[in-house]
């Protein structure tokens, strides 16, 4: 299902002026400062707020065009929000707020599917509680499933870890791995955290002051400027996708091929099987502008250089294309200098095996879009239309 | 302390009185509250002020005013009488009504404080989730906001047995109708040698008072403690 966002809004001195347009299924992150417009886009996209002008599409359904004149009243959108503050209703149990949305959309609740969407947020135990007792995550679970059991077109998620501490973030990203692995529907999901966005997202949108400085799947986005001046030169380096070739269970590492190249990561306690995404932080990359040799570095991958920026007074970007992907690597302005660095040459990259730690995330469903899943309206064979095709993990 | 057959029927015509004039300005309160609160109209300042008249003009032009309206001769008065053979002024009802008048800024207050501090993103939330408007005021504003309707009711209950001053002149004070017991304590008070039964009488009121407020505090726990903070 593609998702087509266009809209201006116009509220005192912000003005709001957005488009970008997703093939689902997968995770779009709105990725931005506060105050940059994330939120604003999802309350638009349900229909909360008011758009100046704009429209609003999802798949082949049109939500909202000022032109045409169709505003699909909020009730009538089909929109699974998930707010900040997970805003269950206090006055009903676990089980009431799960079923609120169920009851109305009209199809009755397939009868396992309750079954279905409590086992995959883990929640069974909590059913007959009231909202006032869970702790914040697992208040984030409920709305999940509160959501996503009316069936929605697409899950707007905003900023749901925001509320949490760490320790609870940790426990609450698997589930949103887990949804935006297995469902088909579309999930838009508002954050400033660029860790998150690097664990979750399929695309990003990067928002500053209203405006789209930059958009494109994760390992794009991640080599552009405006991305840079917002995560700081410590939370700089590309994202990237390998596939897992082999563990190798004596030494404790995982080889990885990322481009032409080859990748030696630390798979402890991590299943690696099939692609995964790793973030190479820019300031723990050496470059080398000969084979090395003699070094305790187990990852050198040959490459060539793309392009060089100043990144500020002292230090470079140079961006090295390794065969496919791009990396980021940061070096001082002299050392650039004396290496003789230009566009073109030939050039390694050496990466610390131990600097990919904790940066090793299972990667989201291929970017290719899957056939189109047969839309049948109502009956028994739309019970399950919010479900892909996987196989339970 | 025995009560003679009069008291007793001051005071289940006090307590028929006050729970009448609750179930009449309920909904009114509630819909008003929800006027006032929700939606912003040009001259609601002014529509907020004609609510609380009541709470600041005296009770006996409160029924006088009722009277002129209401009376038999009165413009709606006669009317009702004509179409629907419904007298209200010298009757229970009527008593009621002007108890209701009365009671009725107390009400609205209390509602209106409630219905303001249920947060509007649950109903925001509810509409995400295909609930529409008479469905969401049911299923989410109602249950939240019924600690603020529930003491308001109860407290204009409480309120209601005390009136005093529209419901003599508008209804009257005729034994076994509208006499209420503040309208028999005063009559007691009138009478030679009614001291004893005055006394009672204000006893009484002082129980239902007491009573009133307990259980109102009651209910606001009981609902306090099933909602969570």
């Amino acid at each position: 299902m593609t998702i087509d966002v266009q809209l201006k809004k116009r509220r005192g001195a912000f003005a709001l002026d957005v488009a970008f347009s997703v093939r689902g299924p997968g995770l779009v992150a709105l990725f931005g400062p506060s105050g940059s417009g994330k939120t604003t886009i999802v309350n638009l996209i349900a229909g909360l707020i008011a758009p100046d002008e704009g429209c609003v599409r999802l798949g082949g359904t049109t939500l909202y065009d000022s032109v045409a004149g169709i505003d699909v009243p909020v009730e009538a959108r089909r929109i699974g929000y998930v707010f900040q503050d997970a805003r269950l209703f206090p006055h009903l149990d676990v089980r009431g707020n799960l079923l609120y949305g169920a009851k109305r959309v009209g199809a009755a609740t397939a009868p396992g599917e309750l079954a279905e969407i409590v086992a995959l947020l883990g929640i069974e135990a909590l059913l007959e509680r009231r909202p006032r007792g869970l702790s914040g995550g697992e208040r984030q679970r409920v709305a999940l499933g509160r959501a996503l059991l009316c069936r929605p077109r697409v899950l707007l998620l905003d900023e749901p870890l925001a509320a949490l501490d760490l320790a609870r973030r940790e426990d609450l990203l698997p589930y949103l791995e887990r949804l935006r692995d297995r469902l088909s529907i579309p999930i838009v999901y508002v954050s400033h955290q660029f860790e998150e966005v690097v664990r979750l997202a399929t695309h990003v949108v990067v928002l500053r002051a209203g405006k789209v400085v930059a958009q494109g799947d994760i390992a794009a986005v991640s080599l552009t400027a405006p991305l840079r001046e917002m995560v700081g030169s410590e939370g700089l380096g590309a994202v990237i996708e390998g596939e897992i070739e082999a563990l190798e269970p004596d030494t404790g590492l995982a080889r990885l091929r990322v481009g032409t190249g080859r990748l030696k990561i630390q798979s402890e306690g991590i299943a690696l099987t099939g692609l995964v995404r790793v973030q190479l932080l820019a300031r723990d990359l050496i470059l080398a502008v000969e084979p090395p040799r003699g070094l305790s570095v187990r990852n050198a991958l040959a490459g060539t250089l793309a392009s060089i920026v100043a990144d500020s007074d002292r230090t470079h970007l140079v961006e090295v294309d390794i065969g496919g992907p791009k990396l980021l690597a940061q070096v001082t302005a002299s050392a650039s200098s004396e290496l003789g660095l230009s566009v073109g040459r030939p050039i390694w990259v050496l990466v610390k095996t131990v600097s990919l730690r904790g940066h090793v995330y299972p990667a989201g469903p291929t970017r290719e879009p899957p056939p189109a899943a047969p839309s049948a309206p109502g009956g028994a064979a739309a019970a399950h239309e919010t479900w892909a095709d996987a196989p339970p993990p | 302390m025995l009560l003679t057959d009069a008291d007793l029927e001051a005071l289940n015509l006090s307590l028929a009185v006050a729970s009448r004039s609750v179930l009449m300005s309920l909904p009114f309160a509630l819909a008003v509250a929800w006027l006032l609160a929700r939606r912003p109209f040009p001259g609601r300042t002014l529509f907020d002020a004609f609510v609380h008249l009541p709470l600041v003009l005296p009770p006996v032009m409160v029924g006088y005013l009722l009277l002129i309206l209401l009376g038999v001769h009165g413009p709606l008065g006669g009317w009702l009488e004509r179409v629907f053979g419904v007298r209200l002024a010298f009757t229970t009802n009527g008593a009621a009504l002007a108890t209701a008048v009365m009671s009725f800024p107390i009400m609205v207050r209390t509602m209106r404080i409630s219905l303001e501090s249920v947060d509007r993103g649950l109903e925001d939330a509810a509409r995400t989730l295909g609930a529409r408007p008479l469905d969401r005021f049911v299923s989410i504003t109602l249950p939240l906001m019924l600690p603020g309707v529930l003491a308001g009711a109860v407290t204009a209950f409480a309120a209601g047995l005390g009136e005093f001053g529209a419901v003599i002149t508008f209804a009257s004070n005729i034994p076994g109708e509208t006499r209420t017991l503040p309208l028999a304590l005063y009559t007691a008070l009138q009478t030679p040698n009614g001291d004893a039964e005055a006394a009672r009488l204000a006893i009484v009121s002082f129980i239902l008072g007491l009573l009133g407020l307990g259980l109102s505090e009651a209910l606001a726990r009981q609902v306090r403690r099933r909602l969570g903070p």
